[in-house]
Formats: structure tokens, sequence, C-alpha cells
């Protein structure tokens, strides 16, 4: 039982859990993640971890209520319990100084390039951010981050704040205006997809962190297998972190919505 | 001699006693169990049955040496208890053993009344009496010993790591098991099936070994939480390594990659660790397809198979590229599978898996066989019959080709000799590996085998392990 001692929400649906794990605090690396399992007939989800403190021994995540699992995660509150926490998975993040860097961040997916973008920061890169959301209520993250970036970018789909576009249409410009050494982007991977594309036309090296359909996440079962530059790889061993280049995001999208109708099911047995 | 032995006996029962069954028509609309086991009376049936003989032929054929003649001694005079402490002596977990061991290349292949008639049913009666034992809660814990002030790392807590752990915790040990999954049992929980083995059996077996007084750390992956020289350097005195070989195959064909491919790790880890097949009650979904091919044709191609039309399916194909005589699965899986409407699609191997617009499978392509000269393994070389091209229709498709080593926890521990296979090499007769105080054995050291052959390896790697720390 892990015990969650902070609970912040960030965003309507957005929720933002700090949990004790203290063996867990100490490995952690950013680009990590953990899986979690919220009581005896629950599901294993994986989430990326948004922060880690081995000193006060907590983990950090920020998750987006879209299913029953994340619903049920949400009702929680400080004081409460998760049943299974593991981690932390799959490999970290290769940070070292690159030279100049975007950090690309799509709505939830910004609270996850946040632990790497402080890394690439303290590694001595220049960072620009640029976080996207479709309204400004759904942009996060945006305070604890102004000291580790030199430069940020925010973009809305509807115009509510910051540049009225995609956070492509953002980096494209940018990519257009000066010489960035690497790219990472962490979202839905539609924006992912997108964001590949883009830095591609500019040969610029982009890093995606996939998030495919997990169980065990330790090699075992093969369910978040992806197709990265015509091999398959299990995302949670192999990765999450792939060449954006290579990742094959129409399969990751296929394999993702393989299980919508069920999803609807187990949303229709959840009770208020 | 062991012909005067049965010649002197008077009048032997030729056949096992029967042990009642869930018929198929009934079993393939549930998950539970199918051999539904002795009554008293019929285990004392069968336990007269064994002759007593003089050189225990069937001991040699367990590969934790039951003292079997003894405890089927005991059923016979009913005494029950005895039976089951005097099983205990050597088995921790008969329980399972009785359900999933393959008695009939083991103990029961030595048996000295096989020679003439049907060999005593060991396994039968190994499940009856730790049964007997559980249900009428007689279940006794060993006087803990005293303690000798060494602490062991048991990693995984499947049928190696469990043995380990509980011989070594009655050898006086501290034993700690670090379990990657939220269930202890490993292959036990998620991957042979309820109807199989029920969990409630595994964990009752599992209960048993904490009550020797082992602790179980669960949601623990070694390589990430803590590394090999992390534990040996905070107060663990020696390890175990017990992790299985937990990697699914794929075949390389085009189309793998679709919605409705699944290895067989995962089909069954949805289906019995998850209880998916309780969905919505449980959240995790398994699809209920409903033509569905088995690739594969080994008992975890037949668990798949049989899971699958307990899902619901109206058609199964077990597609198995060789024939009936090659498959290496146990009769009586076969059998049970057959009895169960699996259709058996032999000399057949897929080339390619064809999907729909979106993504999910809607059809396989498969080619016909023959069989040439024996290969390596002993077993006729399937060979494709060229033009032989057929298409099946199936919305599902699971890989049961076996596993290979995972490399997650040697990655991490410098030292650690593999084989090419990524196994990791350890001696035969203690699980030494290259690493001092570290030992290893079960899948992770042989490549996938059976559950007794794991706790084999689990009991003498206790018993070195026992030496290397006294």
């Amino acid at each position: 039982m892990f015990e969650i001692v902070e609970k912040k929400v960030l965003g309507p649906d957005i929720k933002l859990f700090r949990i004790n794990a203290p063996d867990i605090a100490k490995k952690a690396k950013p680009g990590q993640f953990v899986i979690i399992r919220i009581n005896e007939t629950g599901e294993r989800i994986p989430l990326t971890i948004n922060d880690f403190d081995p000193r006060q021994g907590t983990i950090t995540i920020v998750f987006q209520e879209v299913g029953k699992t994340t619903i049920l995660l949400g009702r929680l509150n400080s004081g409460g319990f998760i049943e299974d926490l593991v981690g932390p998975l799959g490999r970290p993040t290769e940070i070292e100084d690159f030279g100049k860097v975007v950090c690309v961040g799509g709505g939830v997916g910004t609270a996850v390039i946040y632990p790497v973008t402080r890394a690439l920061y303290q590694a001595g890169n220049q960072v620009i951010g640029i976080i996207g959301a479709r309204n400004k209520d759904l942009i996060i993250c945006e305070e604890e981050m102004k000291a580790f970036w030199h430069r940020l970018l925010i973009t809305t789909d509807d115009g509510s704040k910051g540049i009225h576009g995609f956070v492509t249409d953002a980096l494209k410009k940018i990519l257009e205006e000066e010489k960035i050494d690497r790219v990472i982007a962490i979202g839905p991977p539609i924006m992912m997809k997108f964001v590949a594309k883009t830095t591609q036309l500019f040969g610029v090296k982009t890093i995606v962190s996939l998030n495919p359909i997990m169980i065990d996440a330790t090699g075992m079962c093969g369910v978040c297998r992806v197709n990265v530059g015509g091999e398959t790889k299990f995302a949670c061993v192999h990765g999450p972190e792939f060449d954006g280049h290579k990742v094959d995001f129409d399969l990751l999208i296929d394999r993702l919505n393989q299980y919508k109708e069920e999803e609807k099911i187990a949303l229709s047995t959840l009770q208020d | 001699m062991e012909e005067k032995e049965l010649k002197t006996k008077k009048k032997i029962i030729p056949h096992k006693t029967k042990m009642p069954e869930q018929p198929p028509e009934e079993r393939i609309k549930n998950f539970k169990e199918v051999p539904l086991g002795y009554s008293e009376e019929q285990a004392v049936e069968e336990a007269t049955r064994c002759i007593q003989c003089k050189n225990r032929p069937c001991v040699t054929g367990c590969p934790v040496e039951i003292d079997i003649p003894d405890f089927i001694a005991l059923i016979a005079q009913r005494k029950f208890v005895e039976a089951a402490r005097k099983m205990k002596e050597k088995n921790a977990l008969p329980a399972i053993c009785g359900r999933v061991c393959p008695q009939e290349v083991q103990c029961e292949s030595k048996c000295t009344l096989g020679k003439k008639f049907e060999p005593v049913a060991i396994g039968r009666l190994e499940r009856f009496i730790a049964d007997w034992e559980r249900e009428k809660g007689m279940v006794q814990i060993p006087p803990r010993p005293a303690p000798r002030g060494k602490k062991v790392a048991v990693i995984g807590s499947g049928p190696a790591g469990l043995t380990v752990a509980a011989d070594l915790a009655k050898a006086g040990f501290g034993v700690t098991i670090f379990e990657a999954l939220h269930k202890a049992g490993g292959v036990l929980v998620y991957g042979i099936p309820e109807f199989r083995l029920p969990k409630a059996i595994v964990q009752a077996e599992v209960d048993y070994v904490k009550s020797l007084g082992v602790e179980i750390r669960l949601n623990s992956v070694i390589g990430n939480l803590f590394t090999i020289p992390e534990l040996l350097s905070s107060g663990y005195d020696a390890v175990f390594i017990g992790i299985g070989a937990g990697g699914p195959m794929f075949m390389n064909i085009p189309g793998e990659n679709l919605s409705g491919v699944y290895s067989a790790n995962e089909f069954l880890t949805r289906s019995n660790l998850m209880k998916a097949y309780l969905f919505p009650e449980y959240d995790t979904p398994i699809k209920r397809s409903r033509n569905v091919a088995v690739l594969g044709g080994g008992n975890v191609a037949m668990d798949a198979a049989r899971t699958a039309i307990r899902l619901g399916a109206e058609n199964v194909y077990l597609v198995y590229r060789r024939s009936r005589e090659e498959m290496p699965a146990r009769a009586e899986e076969v059998h049970h599978a057959e009895e169960e409407g699996i259709i058996f699609k032999f000399l057949t191997n897929p080339t390619r898996i064809i999907g729909d617009e979106n993504g999910k499978v809607k059809a396989m392509e498969c080619l016909r066989m023959e069989l040439g000269e024996p290969d390596a393994s002993g077993r006729k070389r399937p060979i494709p019959i060229k033009g032989s091209e057929f298409i099946m229709e199936v919305d599902a498709v699971i890989m049961a080709l076996g596993t290979n080593a995972n490399p997650l926890l040697p990655s991490t521990t410098p030292g650690l000799a593999l084989n090419k296979w990524g196994y990791i090499i350890a001696d035969e007769e203690t699980g030494a590996t290259s690493l001092k105080g570290v030992y290893a054995g079960g899948d992770i050291v042989t490549g996938a085998a059976t559950v007794i052959l794991a706790m084999g390896a689990g009991r003498k790697a206790a018993r070195a392990m026992e030496k290397y720390l006294s």
C-alpha cells in the first residue's frame, strides 16, 4: 500500500498526487514511469513520473481522468492509499549537453516533460519550452518549469492563451529561425507524430515518449510492442523513449484504440 | 524381485481409480477446475493399489524426492494427517505439484505396477492429501528453527523461488522474496489458468511458505528498484535468481503487431493474473473473439486455447506446424482440449496475418507442411508444401511459441555469466553462478521447462546455499 501524501487539482480533470514511495524515489530518473493498480479488481496502467524527491521519499504523478481507472484514481484523496505501485520502469531519458534543445509538452504530457526539462537545463543546455493544450485551463506546470527554461512558448488550440495554434506551429517557427540540436516531445500520440514530421523536415533528432497499453511492464507480455525503424520493440523495457522519426505512430494509435468498446463498458459500471 | 512382488500380491486392480471431472459441455462455460479430486474412499482405494515394493523406483523419478511409498502407505491406513506431514517434509507445494506435474514421465513412469498395469495414480494421491490437509484446516506450521543470523534474497516467487525460500527458512535463514508483480506465485498465477490450478490454492501454498517466516515483497522489480550488487551490499548474504524465462516469442511474420494478436503471455496474464475473464467486475478487459487461432503445440498453447473457448469463442483452432506425435504438450492436456472442442490444425504454418482498415486481425494466411528428416531436436522437420497457401478467417491470433530469457535483471548484474541465448549459466548440481554468493535455477537457467523441474533446481540450490552460508 502506498500513501497519497498530497493531492492537487491542476486543471479540469487533471490531478497531481505526491505518493510515499521511498525506494522508488531513490532510484527514479527523468523519463521513467511507474505502474499503478488502484485496488484488488483494478487494471495495471503506466504513468510517467512527474517528479521524485529522494529526501522526502516521494514521487509525483500527474494524470488526466479519461477512463474508469484514472477517474477512480482521481477520487482518492490525500491520506488515501494506492494498492500497488511498481517502478521505476523503463529506460531514463538520455541527458547530456546537446546544445540548444526544444522540449515540447502537450496536454498532460507537459507534466512528464518537466523532469526532462529540468535535467537538460541542469546539464547545461539552452532550453526552449513549448507547451500546448486545447485551452488555457489545460495548461499545466507553467510555474514549476519557469526556472528550467530559457524561453517559453505557450500554444492553445482555441487561442485562449499564448499563440493560437498547435505546438507544431510554434516549433516550426523556431526551427526555421535557429539551429536546434535536439527536440524532445511528450504528449498525445497524434501530437508526437506531427512534431516528428515537422522536425524531420529540418533533420533535427527528436525523442518521443510512447504510452502504449501495458500489463506487467517488465518485458514479459509484449502488449506494448511498437514498431521503431521496422523493428518490433517493447516500450516498457526498450523505451518508453524512442527516435520519433522511426516510430510508426499509426500502429501505436491503432493499438491504443483496440479496447475502446471495453473502455466504454468499464466506464458505464462506474458509480457516482 | 519386482516381478515376484507383483506375483505374490493378490488381486491387483489393473486401472487407476477414476477421478471425477466436470463434463466438457459444462466446463467450457466456466473457469472452475476440471478434475474434481478424489474422495477419501477413492484415495484409500487407490493407495491400496501400491504394492510397497522394496526398491521404490518412483522416488528416483521425483525431482524433489518425495517419500512416495511412505505417504501412500499412510493414506491406505487412513492416516491422512501423517501422510500430509510426510509429504511436506520434501515438498512445500504439494497441492500445486499434484495438479501440474507431468507424473507420466516422472514418478508414475517408474512405478513397478506400471510394468503390467496402470501405475499408481501418485499425482492424484498427492493432490488429494494436500487438499485434504488444507480443507480440513490441518496445515501445520513446522516449529521455527534457531535463527542462523544470515539473510538470503530470493528474486522471483515462482516454483523455484518458493522452494528455495521454504527450504532455507526451514533451515533457519532469514529469507526475503522479491516479486515484480502484485501477486506472488510467478507462472503459477500469471500463466497457468484457474481451471487447471485454482489461484486460491496457489495463495494457500504461498501463505504456507510465508508461515515458515519468509517475507514476500511484491511490486519489486529487481534490476530497477534494487540491483543484485545492492542487495549483497545491503545485508543479504546470498541471492537466488528464479525469475523464469519471461520474454514472449513472436514469429516475425507480417501483421503480428495488429490488434488481436497476442503473445500467450499477454493473453494468459490478462485472464489469469488480472482476471479479465471476469470483466467488467475486474477492470482489465479481454476481447471476446469468435474465431481464435492459437499457434504452438505445447502446454501453454493448450492453456491458451482452452481459455479462449471459455471466453466464448465459436471456433478455436490450434495451429501446429508438425503432427500430433511431435506435440510437446502433455497427453492429458491434449485430451482435455479435444474434449472441449478445440480444432487441431496439424502440419500448418502461418505465413502472415491480415488486418482490416482499423488495424484489427481479420484473417491469417497459412501454408501446409509435410514432415521430413528429424532435425536437431530429434523431431521430424516440417517442410512447406509449395503453393499450398490458404486463408483462415480469424479475429484473434495467440502466439504460444515458447519464451526467451528476459534481459532486465542480467543486464544490471555485472559479471553474471550468460549463455548465447541469454540464460544464466549455473552449475547443475548447486545452481552456483559466476558470481560468489549468487545462485540461479528454474527457467532462467534451463529455458522453459516444468514447475517441478524448477522446484528441483530450487531444492538443489537451497542445499548448496546452506552449505555456502554455514
